[in-house]
């Protein structure tokens, strides 16, 4: 029997006939688990798949762990010698060499103060060592990456809320985006950095984003919509 | 900088969050929820023996454990700075203001005493553990029933539940912590702050009352001083915010004794919204075999039915069937196939009508005959143009044609997405990824 996607799965329930590529493999994605018979759940929910041959299960997450190539927003909370101290939300703190951002050299050193907000990319992630942070991408352009500055707002989210704003099809900042035009950062790492033209505003947008999280995509225009209503009935 | 005086969640300054108070299935375990932060007490009860000093008093424990499944910078093991805190305040408002009485705890004096013990586990932390935990810690021990004891000589047997009902203890008030967060020195003052205001807050104080406006515990933490009359202001606040979370354990309490009583829902599972935790589960479509030739049939039947009583009553017109969209939901501009379509009128007479449009309402509802208006689009040299002589001639049809039968649907879906041009600048959300 198929396994049914979108489905709710628990924890020692099995899952078999799963697709394959071409060389008949299959990923297991977290929350999947194989052993000699059959490949089991091992933690409560829902089942998701991806063309061609990935699967695992997608529930609600607070922590973050770190993966190599994540686009992450991080505090500054220490400089050291030659590199910062960023907090991203996992386990251990990452550090962000002053070389990595663009056109640093020895001599010019970057602006960046304890406190301040920076959108990264993680470098180095594996699971005996510290993560590595860097502010630019392959060619060495920054690329978007670096200090946040000129206020804003940095709100949490649950990682699976975030994953989801950040699926090409998630309706969301679009639909925000064509209600009051505004900045944003979207950290992997469940950090949301938004900026709106008023203080009003930007909580605003903020608030949608954390309670967007149980709305489901067909309702989402609906849900922006009119929230977006009530805050014009306040001014 | 501005200062807007605005709270992110759009409360007052002495405004508290939403306060759920649940119960378990279990005497003595209570679940609070103030907003996004949880807690859960429960209440344990033990026989050992006496303090030396005091022979004949029970013993009351109280544990707050701060778990890493409440915020991910919550350790497992010893207790953080913020754990032996909310520890701390716990015990003095329990325990120090003798709420529960203690004396009614001996069995045998010097001998054997009850032991309570509240565990007080925060599921959840978005700020105000300490409002939260003192409340349900002191909810869970009014909840709480002890099992009945009988002594004979030195022998003390402890009754079994269904032999003979147990005891409540004896709570002699119950006192609740009321958190207040100060910031620009303790210019500005706020209460029930949620975790991003304890986060900037300059320090806080917690001032454990009870209804009857006994003080039980006062703290002050942060770097900060405060001024007589602000402490004074603070008692005042909290003496009403008291009565009324102290009014709304009691309903709580109240509520639970009767849904006891009857037979009703209770526990903390029919208090959780359940769609939450499947807000995301696309549910397959379960496939059933329909006999496809019988509904054919049954189709038929109905259709020639219709015709039966259409040719019996020939003058009659049909009464309208209005169909009114809720608030906001008018769908004007969604895209889509377009369903403008000037040649079927005469023919949409005849199909089932959704809605009937007056003259001098406008219309908006998709019908649900294929479109044929994309040619006409792609003829003319101007949208807009389009637009307004294809209104104008619609509308003149559309008269025209209520006149003979009364009975037409009109779409003004498409006029009004070809008229609503994004404005300039309107699009300037940037995305970062």
């Amino acid at each position: 029997m198929a396994p049914k996607l979108g489905t709710l799965m628990f924890p020692g329930e099995s899952i078999d006939d799963l697709k394959t590529d071409k060389n008949g493999k299959t990923i297991l994605g977290p929350g999947l688990r194989r052993t000699y018979a059959a490949i089991h759940i091992i933690k409560a929910g829902i089942l998701q798949f991806k063309e061609p041959n990935e699967y695992w299960i997608e529930s609600p997450e607070k922590r973050y762990i770190a993966t190599k190539g994540d686009s992450v927003i991080g505090i500054v909370t220490q400089r050291t010698g030659d590199a910062f101290r960023i907090d991203i939300g996992a386990s251990e703190q990452a550090s962000l060499s002053y070389m990595a951002f663009e056109g640093a050299t020895k001599k010019n050193r970057p602006d960046v103060k304890v406190g301040d907000i920076i959108y990264a990319r993680l470098q180095v992630a594996n699971k005996d060592m510290e993560p590595e942070l860097v502010c630019m991408d392959s060619t060495g352009r920054s690329n978007g990456y670096g200090v946040i500055r000129d206020g804003g707002f940095m709100i949490k989210c649950p990682l699976h809320h975030i994953r989801r704003i950040l699926r090409p099809n998630c309706p969301l900042l679009k639909t925000l985006g064509d209600m009051m035009p505004y900045e944003t950062a979207v950290g992997i790492n469940g950090r949301i950095w938004v900026k709106g033209r008023s203080t009003i505003e930007t909580i605003t947008i903020a608030n949608i984003i954390s309670d967007s999280e149980h709305c489901s995509d067909s309702d989402m225009k609906t849900f922006v919509k009119s929230r977006v209503h009530a805050l014009s009935g306040l001014h | 900088m501005g200062v807007n005086f605005q709270r992110l969640d759009g409360r007052g300054t002495y405004d508290y969050r939403k306060i759920t108070i649940t119960f378990g299935i279990d005497r003595g375990c209570c679940h609070v929820q103030i907003g996004d932060t949880r807690v859960m007490a429960q209440v344990s009860c033990e026989v050992t023996t006496p303090k030396q000093t005091r022979p004949n008093e029970g013993l009351l424990y109280v544990n707050a454990e701060l778990s890493p499944m409440a915020a991910p910078h919550f350790e497992a093991g010893r207790p953080s700075q913020q754990g032996v805190e909310l520890g701390r305040c716990l015990e003095r408002c329990l325990k120090e203001s003798r709420c529960i009485d203690t004396e009614s705890l001996c069995i045998m004096s010097g001998m054997k005493v009850w032991a309570i013990r509240v565990d007080v586990h925060v599921l959840n932390h978005d700020g105000n553990l300490i409002d939260a935990c003192s409340m349900a810690a002191i909810t869970a021990l009014t909840h709480f029933r002890r099992p009945d004891v009988t002594v004979s000589g030195e022998e003390v047997t402890i009754l079994s539940v269904e032999d003979q009902d147990p005891i409540a203890l004896g709570v002699h008030h119950m006192p609740i912590c009321v958190s207040f967060a100060f910031f620009h020195q303790g210019k500005y003052l706020l209460v029930d702050p949620n975790e991003m205001e304890e986060r900037v807050m300059d320090g806080k104080m917690v001032i454990g009352m009870n209804k009857h406006r006994e003080l039980v515990t006062l703290q002050l933490t942060g770097s900060m001083l405060l001024h007589k009359d602000q402490v004074l202001r603070c008692t005042q606040i909290a003496s009403t915010k008291v009565q009324e979370m102290t009014k709304l354990i009691e309903e709580a309490l109240k509520n639970d004794v009767h849904e006891r009583a009857t037979g009703g829902q209770f526990g903390s599972a029919s208090s959780q919204d359940p769609s939450h935790v499947t807000s995301h589960v696309t549910t397959e479509k379960t496939m059933e075999e329909v006999d496809t030739e019988a509904l054919r049939e049954l189709a038929r039947e109905t259709v020639l039915k219709g015709r039966e009583t259409d040719r019996e009553s020939p003058g009659m017109t049909r009464a309208p069937d209005i169909t009114l969209l809720g608030k906001q939901t008018g769908r004007i501009g969604e895209g889509g196939l377009s369903s403008w379509d000037v040649e079927d009128i005469e023919e949409s007479e005849e199909d089932d009508v959704e809605m009937i449009a007056d003259t001098n309402v406008k219309v908006v509802r998709e019908t649900s005959h294929i479109s044929k208006c994309l040619g006409i689009d792609s003829s003319e040299d101007s949208e807009e143009d389009v637009t307004e002589t294809l209104a104008a001639h619609h509308l003149g049809v559309h008269e025209s044609s209520r006149g003979a039968s009364g009975d037409t649907t009109i779409d003004l879906t498409t006029a009004l997405n070809q008229q609503k041009r994004p404005a300039p600048g309107r699009e300037r959300g940037k995305v970062k990824r």
